[in-house]
Parts: C-alpha cells; structure tokens; sequence
C-alpha cells in the first residue's frame, strides 16, 4: 500500500505546527519537553520504511484495510440526482476510522517505551479503539470520560472495560468531551515520564494535528484511488462530518491539490444554528485557544468556553482541528451544518434503504450529502465518508423514536 | 518603574524572601475578591496573584479547577476583574498585582485592549498558564509596550537551552513549578527543586519563586532556604472555601499567611 504522498503546494504545518495563523502548541511548560519528544521521534519515524511496513500490515490484518468504496446505488436513485458513494470506514475493526490513528500513535508509544497510555473519549469509540490496542500491545490504559456521555454511550464503556481499560468518570465542567481532554492533559502532565497521550482527533498542541491527520489520510489515498478505478474520475465532491474533525481531515487531504475536488465539512447543528444550541465553531465561532492550539472555538462573550449540543456524542465539542480552521479561511473546504433532526431522518433512511446503520456522527455527513447530491445532476459522483457504524447509538435513536412515537 | 520590580528590588536590599499568594477573582463571589486582596496584602503578602477563572482550566487540580466553577457560575469576566483591581488600587497603589490564567479570555478581549484595560487598572504583569515562549511573542510585544511583565513557568522538564530562552524573555521573576503534576498536587521534593534551581541560577539573575505543592510553613521555609520566594495558592484557595463567610475567610488566611511569613522570614 502506498503510505506516502507528498503534496505538490500545500505544505502545512510548519515547524512549529502552525496552519496560517492556527495551530501551534498552547499548553503549560511542563508539557513541553513530551511533545519535543513526540516530534522528534515522529519526524524520524515518517520517513522510516520499516515503521510504516509495520503500520500497513497492522492497517490490512488487524483493521481490514482497506475499507470498501461503496456505491449507495438505491439511496442515489432515492435522491434521483447525483451519485453518491460511501467510503466504509464502518467496517473497520472497532466500527470507525479511529483506529487507523489509535494503531499509528501506539506504534509511536512502543518507540517512546512508555508502558500506559490514556485517551479521551466522547462518544467511546476513540475510548475503545485505545483500549483494544492497548489490549493487544499489553499497555495499560486509562480513559477519561465525560460522566454525560457515560450515560448516552453505556455500551461502549462496557467494551472498553471488556478490554480491560480503566473508564474515568470526568465530573468537572459540561462532563463530555472537551472535560475528558482537560482530564487527560491533567494526568499526562502529573505522569509525564511513563504515559503516553492518544489524542484521538486532529487537534491539540502540535505534532498531534499533524500526525492524526496523516494517520487518517489512508482514508482519502484509498478513496481517491478506489474513486479513479469505480468510476475512471476524481470525486466531484467530497463530504464528511466534522467534530474535531480527523475523519474529514483523512478524507480531505490527499485531494486538497485537486482544485477541481469541492470538498465539504460537516458540522453539527443540534437544534439549529440560530438557538445556540449546536456544536458547529466553523459556522458560528471566531478563533481562540483550546487544547493546547488557536483554532475556531464556541465561546461566550468572556472568552470562557460554552457547552455545546449534539445528538451525537462524537460531534458535541466546542473547537475543531486547527488545520480545517485553515482550509476555511484559505476557502479550500466548505463548512456547512445539518441539525439532529436531519441527521437523525439520514440515519433512518441510509438503514432502510442500504442496510447500513451509520453512526450518528457519520449520519451528519449522509444528510448533508443526500442534499447536495439533489441539487447536482446524474453524472456528478460525491463521495462521503461514513466514518463509523451507528450499532452504539441504537440506544440513542430507541429513545428518541420512542418519546416521538 | 513597575511594583513587581519595586517590590522585588526592595526584598533583595533587605534580603528578605518574597511571598506571592493566590486566590481567583470573583470566588466565592464578587463582593470577596477585594477584601481578601488587602487581608492578603496585610497578612505579609509581597505580589498578589489573581487567578483569572477559565472554563477549562486544564494546569488545575480540583482545588482551584472548583475555584473557577465557582467563580463563573457568578458570571465573572476578565472585563470585571480588571475593574476590581481598580477598586483594590484605590486603597493600596504599592502592592503588585500578577493576573495568572488562559489564554483564551485574552484572545477574546484582544492584546491590545487587555494590555491598555489592564494597565489602567493598576496590573502589573500576567502569567498565561497556555502561552509558552513559542507562542508568546505578540503578547509579549503588547505587554512591553504598556509596562507590564510578563511572568514564564519553568519545569521540571525544562531543558537548559529552553530555560536561558525563556529566562530572555521573561520580566520580573521566573515562576518554577515544583512538580510534575497540576497546582495542589502532593508534596514536592526539595531536593529535586535545589537540583533544577542550580540549572537556572546558572543561566539567569533573575528571581526564582517556587511554587505547586507548598501548602505549608515548613515546606515554605524549607524552599525559601534555595529559591527567592514561595507562590501559595490551592491552600489559600481551600481556606477560603471552607470558611463558609467573608468574615471567617479573612481570619483563616490571616492565621495561615502570619504562620507562613514568620517561617519564611525566619
């Protein structure tokens, strides 16, 4: 498989992990010296045949790699307009694109030699994609999760303690992701020398959005050229859901120098952008400091960071990877928003017409994609990332079906 | 010239040890903060630091991390901070005060009209927990030009080139974090803090207050014998919240800084 692709004029971060103005490494001092160490032992990885030789073969026996390209042939001719194919990130081991990164960060522990790992996790599956390496390689591992989302993501708690990770409840703040990140970052600075921190999303202080997105890129390096052979073209556009963002961002960058490639990320628009209840800080946030980068950000007036709300777990934060802060600003992807409702209607009709249960996450992306697919003719092909199965979110869905009906 | 200066230069004439004591602004509520300011002031208090609360204050422990819930569920901001230091100054325009936080209410406010509203408000120097010097230059810039410090964590995992870059930059005192760990961590270990200290001695004059993990007289004494001055913080934070009144709070820091400042003083 190929692992590398050097893109011909987008060269972003820079050395010290800045997207434009974004990015960078906003954390306390104690931290850095762990991420002088993370860069310098990634730098020298990234170009060592025999890591990535052991990264593929994991990525195609442990994972199933590659993920299937799937043409949505019933839900296409349900929409009657352009053809829209699925990238099955779904059928990975663990039900979602996670572990693609998860497996290339706990490659990278094993150079450090640190023996535990922890993770935060919003809606478990980053939290269960840690723990079933961690398994694997015999590290121990420490969750931290928001007590919220303990109670929306029950199942996947029990997987992770199946695996034998410790599950911690996190109490402080909104109790969901961004608490589970200030949570983890506690722990990594007071257990500095033997833990290793899986970030499980393109964000953070740099090297981790780097490196996330370059673990996710699989994704789009085998899109594109699973794209090329179904249908003998590039995608006209692509389509992805975005919370932090490292699915969307695996997606997008191996064809962020195809100009002719429109490219589409997905926000969560809970109840609506216009209430204030969503999580989408790239259609109605402005650039600050969060997890140790300057990216979008929902805040208050005070600069105090606000609670945010999504049906799907994996969507409810109030900032997002500082690269796709970036490509909004340069206009190279367009970030849009779908509400619960619409994506909860994209869940529905992508089982019942295909038989795949999305997650709700991923349903974002379905319901943005079945919209623009109406407005394009026939022979436009939009591809969308289905990042990950909906089986944790049956729950979820059981409960809204059942206060609606 | 700016009172962290001042104030340092006068402790070094008398070879006096300096003592920087924390509470956040706004906890338990707004109508504490000044009085708690000048009883710190009058308890043997060199610079005050005021802990500007976050929604996610990520170097915490839960002490302080319960300090700024409790604050900002009083709906404080930067902007009514900065006016409560105006109203300290009216009474006490000698005693430095240290503004320590994140770095996001500063992004939101703007550089330049924090650095202008905090200047006018008597602040004397800021300390961004989430600013290390890589970042640090546009702030730094703002700071310089409206005479305020700006006051760098050092580590236990700061290497020495990093320590004469950040001792560069850095105006007034160095801040040293005794521990791996979040503020109102267990103890720290004094024979590690004297053996990074002779790293940084050795690469910069400027004054050294150790703090994180000093809850004490004796681990204050015991640190004051190697470093310039002693940051307590989650202990004064904690006896506030456990006075239950303004009135007690009060009595209690009294009792806790009047023990702390003989020991440092012996």
């Amino acid at each position: 498989m190929e692992t590398t692709e050097k893109s011909s004029n987008y060269q972003a971060p820079d050395e010290l992990g800045r997207f434009g103005p974004y990015g960078g490494r906003y954390v306390s001092e104690t931290l850095i010296h762990a991420l002088d160490e993370l860069k310098e032992i990634y730098n020298r990885l990234k170009d060592d045949k025999d890591f990535f030789a052991e990264l593929d073969y994991d990525l195609a026996h442990y994972v199933g790699r590659p993920s299937p390209l799937y043409f949505a042939e019933h839900l296409t001719q349900k929409i009657g307009g352009a053809q829209i194919f699925l990238k099955r990130e779904d059928l990975n081991h663990t039900g979602a694109h996670k572990i693609n990164n998860t497996i290339g960060q706990a490659l990278l522990a094993k150079h450090t030699g640190k023996k535990r790992i922890i993770a935060e996790t919003g809606a478990g599956q980053h939290g269960v994609a840690s723990a079933t390496i961690a398994a694997r390689l015999g590290l121990e591992c420490v969750v931290y999760m928001g007590e919220e989302d303990i109670r929306r993501q029950a199942m996947n708690v029990y997987r992770m303690k199946l695996l034998g990770a410790t599950v911690v409840p996190v109490t402080s703040g909104s109790r969901t992701l961004k608490d589970a990140m200030n949570e983890a970052l506690r722990d990594w600075v007071t257990n500095v020398d033997t833990t290793f921190y899986i970030i499980g999303t393109a964000a953070g202080p740099h090297p981790y959005p780097q490196l996330v997105r370059d673990f996710q890129a699989v994704i789009g390096r085998e899109a594109r050229a699973q794209c090329l052979e179904m249908t003998g073209r590039l995608p006209d556009a692509l389509v992805a859901c975005v919370g932090g963002g490292s699915n969307a961002i695996g997606l997008f960058h191996p064809f962020i120098n195809d100009a002719d490639v429109e490219m589409f990320g997905v926000e969560a628009g809970g109840h609506g952008i216009e209430t204030g209840q969503h999580a989408a800080p790239l259609s109605s946030g402005k650039p600050g400091v969060l997890h140790g980068n300057k990216t979008y950000l929902m805040a208050d007036d005070n600069g105090q960071i606000i609670e945010t709300h999504s049906v799907s777990a994996g969507l409810d934060y109030p900032g997002v990877g500082p690269e796709h802060s970036w490509l909004k600003d340069m206009g190279r992807v367009s970030y849009v928003s779908v509400t619960d409702d619409e994506a909860l209607n994209a869940f529905s009709q992508l089982t019942r017409v295909e038989g795949i249960i999305p997650a709700l996450e991923s349903s974002h992306a379905v319901a943005y994609a079945t919209k623009l697919a109406a407005e394009r003719g026939k022979d436009q092909v939009i591809l969308v990332n289905l990042s990950g199965r909906g089986d944790k979110d049956i729950h979820t869905v059981a409960e809204i079906d059942g206060i609606q009906g | 010239m700016n009172r962290i200066q001042v104030t340092l230069d006068k402790l070094a004439a008398e070879n006096r040890k300096a003592l920087v004591s924390y509470i956040v602004a706004g906890d338990p509520d707004l109508a504490s903060t000044v009085p708690l300011m000048h009883q710190l002031v009058k308890s043997g208090t060199d610079i005050i630091e005021i802990g500007v609360p976050f929604s996610d204050p990520s170097a915490e422990g839960p002490t302080i991390q319960r300090a700024h819930e409790r604050a900002l569920a009083n709906k404080i901001g930067l902007g009514q901070i900065l006016e409560l230091i105006k109203e300290f100054r009216k009474q006490d325009s000698s005693t430095p005060v240290l503004l320590m936080g994140y770095a996001n209410p500063i992004e939101w406010m703007g550089y330049a009209r924090f650095c202008l509203t905090a200047k006018e408000a008597g602040v004397d120097g800021a300390l961004t927990v989430d600013i290390p010097p890589e970042e640090a230059a546009p702030l730094n810039e703002v700071l310089e030009e409206n005479g305020l410090f700006n006051v760098f964590l050092l580590a236990p995992t700061t290497t020495d080139d990093r320590i004469s870059a950040i001792a560069n930059m850095a105006s007034g005192f160095l801040y040293y974090v005794s521990l791996k760990g979040v503020t109102g961590a267990a103890s720290l270990d004094i024979a590690s803090v004297e053996e990074k200290l002779s790293h940084i001695r050795a690469r910069t004059q400027l004054p050294v207050c150790v703090g994180f993990g000093i809850k004490d007289a004796a681990t204050a004494k015991s640190v004051v014998a190697i470093a310039d001055g002693v940051v307590i913080g989650s202990a004064i934070v904690d006896t506030v919240f456990k006075s239950g009144s303004l009135e007690k709070a009060l009595i209690a820091v009294d009792d806790l800084l009047t023990r702390i400042r003989a020991a440092i003083d012996e």
